[in-house]
Formats: structure tokens, C-alpha cells, sequence
């Protein structure tokens, strides 16, 4: 029990939930309905109650399908969006409600990686500017020969070499910008990266290259990740724990190998069976069936009801809760909690 | 381990760069934009130079005779050969007016559309990178000076100063005054394109990057944001200098410029204009001649830019 107390997560995400507003103006949300004139806003139900934590030194994949939710977490985390309910703490201390300059020392331990390298970095910097800006910003007091150093340093662990820093960032491919950007958020000696699809955007022999240099980072400097990922196989590779994402909502987080050799939740196991062979015919390929709800209307009850073949009346009207499991795994299904999942399952 | 390796690739000069560039070539290619551009060199060139071109200061009254009003350049019979483009009614070399006038133009507009673009890129940023309530507050205000048109805003205030200065102090500053009106009357038109960009701009993953590295608001918008936006400010930029000159000419005609006695074109114009029917057509159509080439060069050469940098921009 004392071990639990000392190794307390660094990273805690609690009942977070973020709503986009549709309807902006005021005009928009005044409805003309049944020969009555009522106001109402529609809006997006991006992020639904998630409940996670991230402990130091690992890495935990958040994967599922488009439009889930999964940047918006991570913008969430980042800071770079603000909560309609619920807390984010980091290291115990609650990070989501600060102001611009009481969170300033906690953007050196936090920093994002982002999805496409030929936007995140600014196109009117070269790369010395775009590297040196983050070090005289948070190191006012380095020297310049510091400042080049501590420049030099980050360029060489990414592996780009030092002396192409004069260009622009349109003269280098798409791989050697993820770097420079990897680069860019260690400049700060971050000790959390939230990496937002990071390699999705490059070309697949780069993929693994750009995965390796962030799993060495991850080695010789400490780091945690929060990975976010739609492509199970870099989880299997990458993540220690991963945790499943179904419009907004957690369904199962477990460590890796527990995932993949036995996932609980449906719509895991359906996600797992599409992975090999995304196109054969296999008799336990799991098809999912039914219609996607649009997380404007998001059904009361389990989120995933519309498209699993397990649902009943139960989960039409009450929404599963997170539930641990023996194997360490937390599941959100009232079939296994009922124990109903192992019955014969009509497309198993 | 500092490797301070020169990069063996010569750096090309910062000229050759723009030579080379996209926009380098587009010019080179564009004969309309070359001749232009040259034909906006000669003039900003020579009027730039008027103290050391014009054989005459029109602004020294010891320099000028009355009894010299009133001749004609030089391929009208009764031409004097020292007045290459005839003289005014006061007597002044026309050639020497109109090298100073043009440089006056040119100062006025060009002041002018910096006020311009200092107020309309500040109040653009802010709006379109705060958001919310300032945006709506800042883009009404925007709503309600276009409303008015620039000429009647300067109209009335123009008037107004000049009832309640009189005409001996308002000649005085009326360089200040009329830059200061044109530049208040239009920063709206810098002010909606620069937030327009900036929407577009905030979207991109550089600015989150930027915010997450924890930079300030003010540091994002004038060191990340402002270099990507800096296209459709040069093409709104030409275009403000050509309706710049020609408010301050508009102004000047209908009295409320440039007095007589420091000419700019429109007042040269203005000047004039009670002598067309007794003959001297050439006080009011030379200076004319001049006014609408350079406002005509500038605007193709606006549009020429608008072509180049963004051809989604419409002419604003
Ligand atoms: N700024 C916003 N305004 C309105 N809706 C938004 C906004 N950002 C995201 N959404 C919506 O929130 C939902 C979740 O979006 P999010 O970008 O987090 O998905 P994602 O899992 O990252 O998808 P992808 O794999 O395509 O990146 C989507 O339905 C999206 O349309
Ligand atoms: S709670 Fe019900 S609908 Fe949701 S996954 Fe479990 S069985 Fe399916
Ligand atoms: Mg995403």
C-alpha cells in the first residue's frame, strides 16, 4: 500500500469533459419550433468523462477511431483548450484553471509534438530562430554561446545536422522537420510530451525512424508520453499501456500485452481484429455494423450501443462505469461485468 | 562540441534571393509590371530629388515674379525657353512646381498608409487572435468608420480645424493634418484583411506550438503571426497609396489641402482650374497628366503583386 502512495501517477486526468458550442452567435441559437420560439445550443460532445492517469516513465497510447476525441484530450492536456468540466493534475498540483503566467513553469515540463511537421513549424524562421526562441525564452539569463549549445546539443540527439540550421523549414523533407520539432521540445528539457499523431503524417519508411529516435529520447532523457494514435501496430511497438477511445469516452485502458493478447471490451476486440489484415475475409474479423452516432446527439447509455452486438435494454439507458479487472485492465461494459460476454456471440 | 563548419553552399545575397525568387521571376516576365515599375521609379526618384532637379523653389517667394504668370511650356508659340513647362498664375516654373507637388503627394500618401497600416495591423491582430467579445467590439467600430466615407470624414474635419485654427495656422500644419485624416479615415480596410489572415493563420499547428513553448500573446502575434501575414498587407498596402494621393488631391482641390502657397498635385490642379477658359489649360492638365500616371503605375503594380502573393485576395 505505501508503494501505491509514493508512486503516485504524474499525470492525472479526472471526469474531463469538453463541449464545442456550435452555435455561436446569438441569433443562431434562437429556434423556431412546434409555433414556439426557444433558444437552445447545439454543441459537440468531443471528450466524455475521462478518467486516466499517466505514470512517470511510461508511455500511454490513446488510439481509436477519427473524430473520437483524441487531439482534443491532448490539446486538453496541453492546455491549449480549456475544460467545460473536470481537473487535470500534474504532479498533484491542478494545472487546468491556471493563469498565462502561473502556468510559465510548467510549459518547460510539459511540451506537444504535433501531427504535421509541415505546419508546426513557422515558415518565416529558420531553424536556429525557431530553436533558439524556446531557450532565451525560458533561459533568460544563458549566454548566446549557451544558447548555441544547448542548440547544437538537441540537433545532434534528433540527428539533424547542425550546420543546415541557417535554412528555412520548406528546405528539409517531411521526416526532418518531425525532428526539428522533436528537437524544438526538448530545447526546454521537458519531462511529459504529449505527442499528437506524430508520425502519421510522414512517409511509412520514416515512420519507424521517427518512432525509434522519440523511444531513445524516451531512454536517455526520461521521458513520459502521452502517444495519441489511431495505428495499433506502432502501440504494440511504442505504448506500455494504451488506453481505447470511443466517442469521447474511455472504454478499456490496459498495459500492452494484456491489450492485445486479451481485450475485454467489444469494441477493442473489434479494433483488435481489423488490425492484421485489413482486408481479408477472416471468420473472427469482427465487421462493425450500425450506424456511428455523431457526438452531436450522443445516445444516452453506453456510446457504443449503436454498433455492439451485446447491447440490451441496460445499455440503452444507463452508461457503463469504469470497472478494474483482475488483470489490471479498467473496462466500461456492463456485458462483462454481467459476465454475458463469453456466451456465444453472433459474429464471433 | 560546437562544429562551427561554414556551410559550403555560398549563401546568396539577400538580392539575388529576390531576383531568383518566385516574385523575381513573375516580374521579369511581366512587362507590365517592369515598365511600372520604372515609370514609379522615375517619378518617386525625381521627386524625391526636386531641391536638386528643379531649377526653381516654388516655396521661395524672392524666387518668383508675378509678371512671369501665365506662360506656356515650351512647344506653345510665346513660350520662354527658362520655363520648359510655362509657369503658373503666380508665376512659379511649372516643371519646379510639379517636381515639389509630386513629392508632397507622395509624402502625404505615403504617411498616410503608414498611420494606415500601423492602427489597421495593431487593432487587425488583436481582434483576429483575441477573439471573442474585443473581435466584435473591434470589427463594429471597423463597421462604423467604413460606413462613412473617407472623403466626408475628412471633409468635416478638415473644415472644422480650419474654422476653428484659421487658414494662417491650419496652412501652417496642414501636411500633419491631412496625413493624420487619411490615415485615421481608412485603417479599416488594413484592419479586416489583417484579421482575416489572422483567423487563418491562428489555425496553424506553428501558433499552438508556439503556445505551448509558452509564449506571450504579443510575441506570437508580431514575431509568429505577422511574418505569414505579411502578403495581403503589401498588396492592400499599394492600392492605399494610390487612394491615399488621390484623397489628398481630392481634398486639395476642393480646398481643404494644401494651400496655394506649398502646392501639392491637387492644389496645382485646383490652382489652375479658374484659368482653363482664358487658355492656360496647361496649369491644371500637366499636373493632371502626372496625377493620373502615378496613381495608374502604382495600381497595376498593385494588382501585378496581388497576382503574385495571393491570387485568392480580392482587391480591397
Ligand atoms: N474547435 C472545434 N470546434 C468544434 N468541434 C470540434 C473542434 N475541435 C474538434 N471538434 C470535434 O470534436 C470531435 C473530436 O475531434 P478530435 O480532433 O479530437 O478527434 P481525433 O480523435 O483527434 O480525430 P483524428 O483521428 O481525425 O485526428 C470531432 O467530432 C470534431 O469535429
Ligand atoms: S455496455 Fe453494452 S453496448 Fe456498451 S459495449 Fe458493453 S455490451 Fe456493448
Ligand atoms: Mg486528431
Amino acid at each position: 500500500m505505501k508503494d501505491m502512495a509514493v508512486q503516485s501517477p504524474l499525470l492525472e486526468i479526472k471526469g474531463l469533459e469538453k463541449r464545442f458550442d456550435l452555435d455561436q452567435g446569438f441569433l443562431e441559437t434562437v429556434k423556431f419550433k412546434g409555433g414556439r420560439i426557444t433558444r437552445e445550443t447545439r454543441s459537440v460532445h468531443a471528450v466524455n468523462n475521462v478518467t486516466l492517469d499517466v505514470n512517470r516513465g511510461e508511455a500511454l497510447c490513446v488510439v481509436g477511431e477519427s473524430g473520437c476525441g483524441k487531439s482534443t484530450v491532448a490539446r486538453l492536456v496541453a492546455g491549449l483548450l480549456t475544460p467545460s468540466a473536470g481537473e487535470i493534475y500534474y504532479e498533484g498540483q491542478r494545472i487546468d484553471d491556471l493563469s498565462r503566467g502561473e502556468i510559465q513553469p510548467l510549459r518547460k515540463k510539459i511540451q506537444m509534438i504535433f501531427q504535421n511537421p509541415y505546419a508546426s513549424l513557422n515558415p518565416r524562421m529558420t531553424i536556429l530562430q525557431a530553436l533558439e526562441e524556446p531557450v532565451r525564452h525560458h533561459n533568460p539569463k544563458f549566454s548566446a554561446a549557451e544558447v548555441r549549445d544547448k542548440v547544437t546539443e538537441v540537433m545532434m540527439s534528433v540527428g539533424v545536422d547542425p550546420t543546415w540550421i541557417k535554412r528555412y523549414p520548406h528546405e528539409f523533407s517531411g521526416g526532418q522537420r518531425q525532428r526539428i520539432a522533436i528537437a524544438r521540445a526538448l530545447t526546454v528539457d521537458p519531462e511529459f510530451i504529449i505527442a499528437d499523431e506524430p508520425i502519421s503524417a510522414l512517409d511509412v519508411s520514416i515512420q519507424a525512424q521517427v518512432l525509434n529516435l522519440m523511444l531513445e529520447a524516451k531512454e536517455s532523457r526520461g521521458l513520459t508520453y502521452l502517444f495519441i494514435t489511431h495505428d495499433l501496430s506502432v502501440v504494440e511497438h511504442f505504448g506500455t499501456r494504451v488506453a481505447v477511445l470511443y466517442l469521447g469516452t474511455v472504454c478499456e485502458v490496459a498495459d500492452t500485452a494484456t491489450l492485445f493478447s486479451n481485450p475485454k471490451h467489444p469494441y477493442t476486440k473489434a479494433l483488435l481484429s481489423a488490425v492484421p489484415q485489413l482486408k481479408d475475409d477472416r471468420p473472427n474479423h469482427i465487421r462493425l455494423k450500425g450506424e456511428i452516432p455523431t457526438p452531436i446527439n450522443l445516445p444516452q447509455g453506453c456510446p457504443f450501443q449503436s454498433r455492439c452486438i451485446f447491447a440490451n435494454d441496460r445499455c440503452k439507458s444507463e452508461k457503463p462505469r469504469a470497472i478494474h479487472q483482475p488483470d489490471g485492465s479498467t473496462v466500461a461494459c456492463h456485458a462483462l461485468e454481467e459476465g454475458r460476454l463469453d456466451a456465444d456471440a453472433p459474429g464471433l | 562540441m560546437s562544429t562551427e563548419t561554414v556551410n559550403p553552399r555560398t549563401e546568396p545575397s539577400r538580392w539575388s534571393k529576390i531576383w531568383n525568387s518566385n516574385m523575381g521571376y513573375s516580374f521579369r516576365k511581366n512587362p507590365v509590371a517592369i515598365f511600372s515599375m520604372a515609370v514609379f521609379l522615375i517619378i518617386a526618384v525625381s521627386a524625391f530629388f526636386a531641391p536638386l532637379i528643379a531649377p526653381y523653389d516654388p516655396y521661395d517667394p524672392a524666387s518668383i515674379d508675378i509678371m512671369n504668370s501665365e506662360y506656356p511650356p515650351f512647344w506653345v508659340s510665346g513660350a520662354l525657353p527658362e520655363f520648359s513647362l510655362g509657369t503658373d498664375d503666380q508665376g512659379r516654373d511649372l516643371w519646379s512646381t510639379i517636381l515639389y507637388g509630386t513629392r508632397l503627394s507622395l509624402l502625404i500618401g505615403i504617411c498616410a498608409v503608414a498611420l494606415q497600416a500601423f492602427l489597421g495591423i495593431s487593432i487587425g491582430l488583436i481582434a483576429g487572435y483575441v477573439g471573442g467579445r474585443v473581435d466584435s467590439l473591434l470589427m463594429r467600430l471597423a463597421d462604423i468608420q467604413l460606413s462613412f466615407s473617407t472623403l466626408m470624414v475628412a471633409i468635416i474635419f478638415l473644415a472644422v480645424t480650419q474654422a476653428m485654427f484659421g487658414s494662417e495656422t491650419f496652412n501652417q500644419y496642414a501636411v500633419y493634418f491631412l496625413i493624420a485624416v487619411i490615415g485615421v479615415a481608412e485603417w479599416p480596410q488594413y484592419a479586416r484583411t489583417v484579421r482575416a489572415t489572422v483567423l487563418a493563420e491562428k489555425k496553424k499547428e506553428y501558433v499552438d506550438s508556439a503556445r505551448v513553448l509558452g509564449f506571450g500573446p504579443g510575441r506570437i502575434m508580431v514575431r509568429h503571426i505577422l511574418p505569414n501575414s505579411l502578403s495581403p498587407i503589401f498588396v492592400i498596402s499599394t492600392v492605399q497609396v494610390a487612394n491615399a494621393i488621390i484623397s489628398e488631391a481630392s481634398l486639395s482641390f476642393l480646398g481643404l489641402g494644401m494651400p496655394p502657397s506649398q502646392p501639392s498635385l491637387g492644389s496645382l490642379i485646383s490652382s489652375g482650374f479658374d484659368y482653363i477658359f482664358s487658355g492656360s489649360w496647361w496649369i491644371t492638365a500637366i499636373p493632371g497628366i502626372v496625377l493620373v500616371v502615378l496613381v495608374l503605375v502604382i495600381n497595376l503594380l498593385g494588382d501585378w503583386m496581388r497576382d503574385v502573393l495571393n491570387p485568392k485576395l480580392y482587391k480591397g
